[in-house]
């Protein structure tokens, strides 16, 4: 099963050569082999970010932008080679437009509270979906109370599609902004966000993409969709925790104010008065995570490297067979079926709840993401409290998913 | 799969499956809601007290079969208690369930070492304790509901 499930997408892509590039792959949970199908949550790391992050700390660690010698002049390159690594990725016009946060959740705060407490005033309508992950959804209704704005989301039909229709008429006289997902966290929907960017601006909207999944499983050119704001962490894109990105159109950041104050933001200060630093610094208090940047870059790097073309087919391979596994087992009900997704995959087991079959799953080494996660209006609009959720990466295979049906047969085992 | 059928016992699965007490009953002198935000399971517990002495103990709800079965054992184990055995119980099912303690020997929670299982699985202690604590809210709360959002 498993060089046959290789060969498949062997041509394109070397998935047995990228798994020897992730180290923690070879550990064994419970005794049997890590099957890991948990990246839409947090992906796992390659050895050249473990090691960038690790050369970073032993060879090249100092504060950046402030120290007049080698190590800080060393680190602050490399931070700021990071900068240039991400414009390229998403393809920015200007390095200026790129602010490193803490991961997509800050990036959505700031925009919410920088933008939204400068633009937002009474009866304002902020514009989501039924698709949002939490941090989508509660930074817009903590900026909506503070200005007296209010928050609309499009809603989703039975198989978890974005409603192009739907979006288009709720775009009113009244809206200021539109947040959009580019790919669901729970159910794997891609939203055309080219489409949905000319809709919203040709009735003068701006547009913030939630990137998170989108980044990772379809890439993203910011000029050709032309969104105002693209936000993602990188801990999903096979790069560290507490580094992400938010990506803002240079006019818009420049008329921002910023979201916190502190050293590293400011150009002047004296105790009366602070005149504040140009982008993408102004937007960048305090000292930022250096080593994790620089993780990020390495990441960048791998995943550029493969390049999306293969990635996407790679992942489109493994989508179409566990939905054709999944799909030919009659207690499997999926829940998100719309035609455009990522290779993320939400289902129940009938009789079974997702946290038991969570729990068994792990005893088999599967690790899969069971509950709401972090879209509850979602799992409410199908009526459940939560899913079993496998996602995939670039690093799994035919055979993860054989492993998962056959962990399924142990849970029905334990349950019948 | 030995550590599983350790976790998941007959009488938890037959408990988890058909919950004891479950549904709205007719009266009652207290209630109130439980919310596992990191599952989405909700319980809500309706209890009956009289004179200090648990009457009845109903609940409805979804979750887990955990989380069920632990409502459904709770539902069982309470009635006739007084109201102060019931607390004291609820001490000692949390101290069951997070710790290595032994209660070999002691009646009042022989029914539910079953439970003790998740002890292996921190993740999953929620699951078993979210109907106790919502009981505990609802016997505060007595004639009145006790409200946790």
């Amino acid at each position: 099963m498993a060089s046959a499930a290789l060969k498949d997408t062997a041509a394109a892509f070397d998935v047995a050569r990228i798994r020897g590039d992730f180290p923690i792959l070879a550990r064994e949970v419970h005794g049997k082999p890590l099957v890991f199908l948990d990246s839409a949550a947090s992906a796992q790391k390659p050895r050249a970010v473990i090691d960038a992050v690790r050369h970073c700390y032993e060879a090249e660690y100092a504060n950046i932008h402030r120290g007049v010698y080698e190590l800080s002049e060393t680190a602050t390159r490399r931070y700021e080679e990071t900068r240039e690594k991400v414009r390229a990725f998403i393809n920015a016009r200007d390095t200026r437009e790129i602010v490193f946060v803490r991961g997509a959740t800050e990036a959505i705060n700031l925009v919410a509270q920088s933008w939204g407490g400068a633009n937002l005033t009474t009866g304002d309508e902020i514009l989501i979906t039924a698709l949002e992950h939490h941090s989508n959804i509660v930074p817009w209704q903590m900026i909506a109370k503070a200005t007296g704005a209010v928050v609309r989301a499009v809603p989703t039909d039975e198989t978890g599609a974005f409603l192009f229709d739907a979006f288009e008429q709720a775009l009113t006289d009244k809206t200021r902004i539109a947040a959009v997902t580019h790919a669901s966290n729970a159910v794997g929907t891609v939203v055309p966000v080219k489409d949905v960017v000319a809709a919203a601006h040709a009735k003068g909207v701006p547009v913030l993409i939630d990137g998170c999944q989108g980044i990772v499983h379809r890439g993203v050119d910011v000029q050709d969709v032309d969104c105002d704001f693209y936000v993602f962490s990188g801990h999903k894109l096979y790069g560290p925790t507490g580094i992400g990105v938010l990506y803002g159109k240079r006019a818009l950041l420049e008329a921002m104010p910023p979201y916190q104050g502190g050293g590293d933001m400011i150009e002047t200060v004296t105790l009366e008065k602070t005149t504040f630093a140009q982008l993408p610094h102004k937007f960048e208090a305090g000292t930022p995570n250096i080593a994790g940047t620089v993780g990020l870059g390495a990441a960048i790097d791998y995943v550029a490297g493969i390049g999306h073309d293969a990635i996407v087919a790679h992942e489109e391979d493994i989508l179409g067979y566990a939905l054709e596994r999944l799909r030919g087992l009659n207690d499997i009900r999926l829940v998100g079926t719309a035609k455009d997704r990522a290779s993320i995959v939400s289902f129940l087991i009938d009789g079974v709840h997702p946290h038991d079959v969570g729990t068994i799953l792990d005893q088999e080494g599967i690790a899969v993401r069971v509950g709401h996660h972090c879209a509850q209006p979602l799992m409410d609009h199908f009526d459940i409290a939560g899913t079993v959720r496998a996602s995939f990466g670039i690093y799994n295979t035919r055979e993860d998913v054989d492993t998962l049906v056959d962990g399924l047969d142990a849970v029905r085992r334990l349950f019948a | 799969m030995n550590d599983l059928r350790e976790l998941y016992q007959e009488i938890i699965l037959d408990h988890g499956r058909n919950p004891r007490n479950f549904g709205k009953p007719e009266s009652f002198t207290g209630e109130a809601d439980g919310y596992n935000p990191l599952c989405g399971d909700k319980v809500h517990v309706y209890v009956t007290l009289e004179d200090g002495i648990v009457k009845d103990v109903h609940f409805e709800g979804r979750g887990c079969a955990i989380s069920m079965a632990s409502a459904s054992l709770m539902t069982e184990v309470l009635t006739g208690k007084t109201e102060a055995e019931a607390k004291a119980l609820f001490d000692k099912f949390h101290e069951l369930v997070t710790t290595e303690s032994d209660f070999e020997g002691d009646d009042d929670i022989d029914r539910l070492v079953v439970l003790s299982g998740v002890r292996q699985y921190p993740s999953r202690v929620k699951c078993a304790t979210l109907a106790w604590h919502t009981l505990n809210n609802a016997m505060d709360g007595e004639a009145t509901t006790a409200k946790t959002e």
